[in-house]
């Protein structure tokens, strides 16, 4: 669909340089990076216009669960990927690993506030403030802090080989620690968020399962984009050390 | 070969005294600073509260020396001899040891200074040694951790707050429970989630320590 788009695009309005680079590049893409652009113009249009169930407290904002949760998920996936990468650093000593990890930090760090505001909004609107002493809450911010803690302690260390081996060693420390606190903790407690301390889970809300059909292509396509921004970092982060190198 | 680099750490500590007596007098300062500024707590809660965080702070000032303290050299020597599991594992027991000596302290006077309110005696000891343990695995690593950074204080109350807060967190909710005389049943599948705590951040300081220490 998108190349027919865009095949009609470039024959009515003729070709000039920038166009036809244009146009080479975009058909050009890698399937899962067009399946990227799909889904999350999907999660978009889509979200903002199917029906959804109409429930008291939330209303229309329940079409938050697109956006706030999705990135979530994104944000786990690139703090995984990171820790594999720093996993494989310490095997290896293979500096483009330690690039991988770094940089999928970086991202899953977006994405990760990205998920606080949009979680924030939310409560505002349902909870009735923009903070509530929650375990999820806490948690989050918690990780958080973890990882800006690991950019500063990236920044401490000089040295490229040393920073690289105590950043992978304090990656794999806190993404653990983070899955225990965010895992484990808030089950023990009451939460406001579905899912704990006696909450029904969001499928609960969703009785039709109007939801379901935005909300996992909303996930998948969500995180592919991180994954490509991740890949387009990666790449940029390549070339700068070697013009650093020269 | 354990036994031998615990006895050199606890033989280190007792060379020079300074450091075991002014973790000691910090204790003892705080506490009674403490003291001076709210005279009696009745309310169990702020209880709790304070001598969790007045405990927390002592055992950073205690903890952040073990790696520090060593020279560059006397590293060296280490490294040739001890395998790295066996130097993290004796530091981790070794600073166990001294934090439960010091938060035992610091709960007698806290009791004697400025109240004692626990009615499940046994269930608060048992939250010390579980929070005393605790504290000494998470604070020996991350000093490890900062050691390598030209070890200021600073990076390494960075470095550990995020791990240390929800730490705390359930510290404070189980040994509310014990100084409230809650029955022992309620308090178990928090001091469980403390102890699982202990395992996993032991277990990875004993995974990952080695690559920490080959420089």
């Amino acid at each position: 669909m998108l190349s027919a788009c865009l095949i009609y695009y470039f024959l009515t309005f003729g070709k000039t340089k920038e166009q036809e680079v244009f146009y080479i590049k975009m058909t050009h893409l890698k399937w899962w990076k067009i399946a990227a652009i799909i889904l999350v113009l999907y999660a978009i249009i889509a979200g903002f216009l199917l029906p959804v169930p109409a429930l008291p407290i939330l209303h229309e904002s329940i079409r938050n669960l697109y956006f706030h949760v999705t990135m979530w998920f994104a944000m786990i996936t690139m703090l995984a990927i990171s820790v594999v990468y720093g996993i494989k650093y310490l095997r290896s000593n293979n500096h483009d690993h330690d690039i991988i990890s770094s940089e999928a930090i970086n991202v899953g760090i977006v994405l990760g506030l990205l998920g606080v505001s949009t979680g924030s909004l939310w409560a505002n609107n349902t909870w009735g403030a923009w903070w509530v002493n929650d375990p999820k809450l806490n948690g989050s911010a918690i990780s958080l802090l973890f990882y800006f803690a690991y950019l500063i302690l990236r920044s401490a260390l000089p040295d490229e080989d040393k920073k690289a081996r105590v950043s992978a060693i304090y990656n794999i420390f806190a993404f653990t620690m983070m899955l225990l606190f965010i895992g484990v903790l808030p089950r023990m407690t009451d939460s406001l968020h579905p899912g704990n301390g006696g909450n029904p889970g969001f499928g609960g809300y969703d009785l039709d399962g109007t939801m379901k059909i935005v909300f996992y292509p909303a996930i998948i396509g969500w995180t592919l984009t991180a994954l490509w921004i991740l890949t387009l970092r990666v790449e940029y982060k390549r070339l700068y050390e070697k013009i650093q190198n020269l | 070969m354990l036994l031998f680099l615990i006895y050199k750490e606890i033989k280190l500590e007792l060379r020079n005294k300074y450091a075991l007596g002014g973790i000691f007098l910090y204790v003892i300062a705080t506490v009674y600073t403490s003291y001076l500024s709210f005279k009696n707590i009745i309310h169990p809660a702020t209880w709790n509260a304070l001598f969790w965080i007045i405990l927390l702070f002592a055992s950073i000032n205690a903890i952040s020396k073990s790696f520090i303290q060593d020279s560059q050299g006397r590293q060296l020597y280490h490294y040739t001899l001890f395998k790295p599991q066996q130097v993290i594992l004796s530091k981790i027991i070794y600073n166990a040891v001294l934090m439960v000596f010091i938060s035992l302290l610091c709960f007698i006077f806290y009791a004697a200074f400025i109240n004692y309110l626990v009615q499940n005696l046994y269930m608060f000891l048992l939250v010390l040694l579980a929070g005393s343990i605790g504290f000494s695995s998470i604070l020996t690593m991350v000093s490890a951790i900062a050691s390598k950074t030209q070890g200021n204080f600073s990076m390494m109350a960075i470095l550990s707050f995020p791990m240390l807060i929800p730490f705390l967190i359930t510290l404070i909710k189980v040994s509310k429970l014990a100084v409230d005389g809650i029955d022992n049943s309620v308090c178990y599948p928090y001091l469980w989630v403390l102890i699982l705590i202990n395992i996993i951040v032991i277990g990875l300081s004993y995974i990952l320590f080695p690559y920490l220490w080959q420089d």
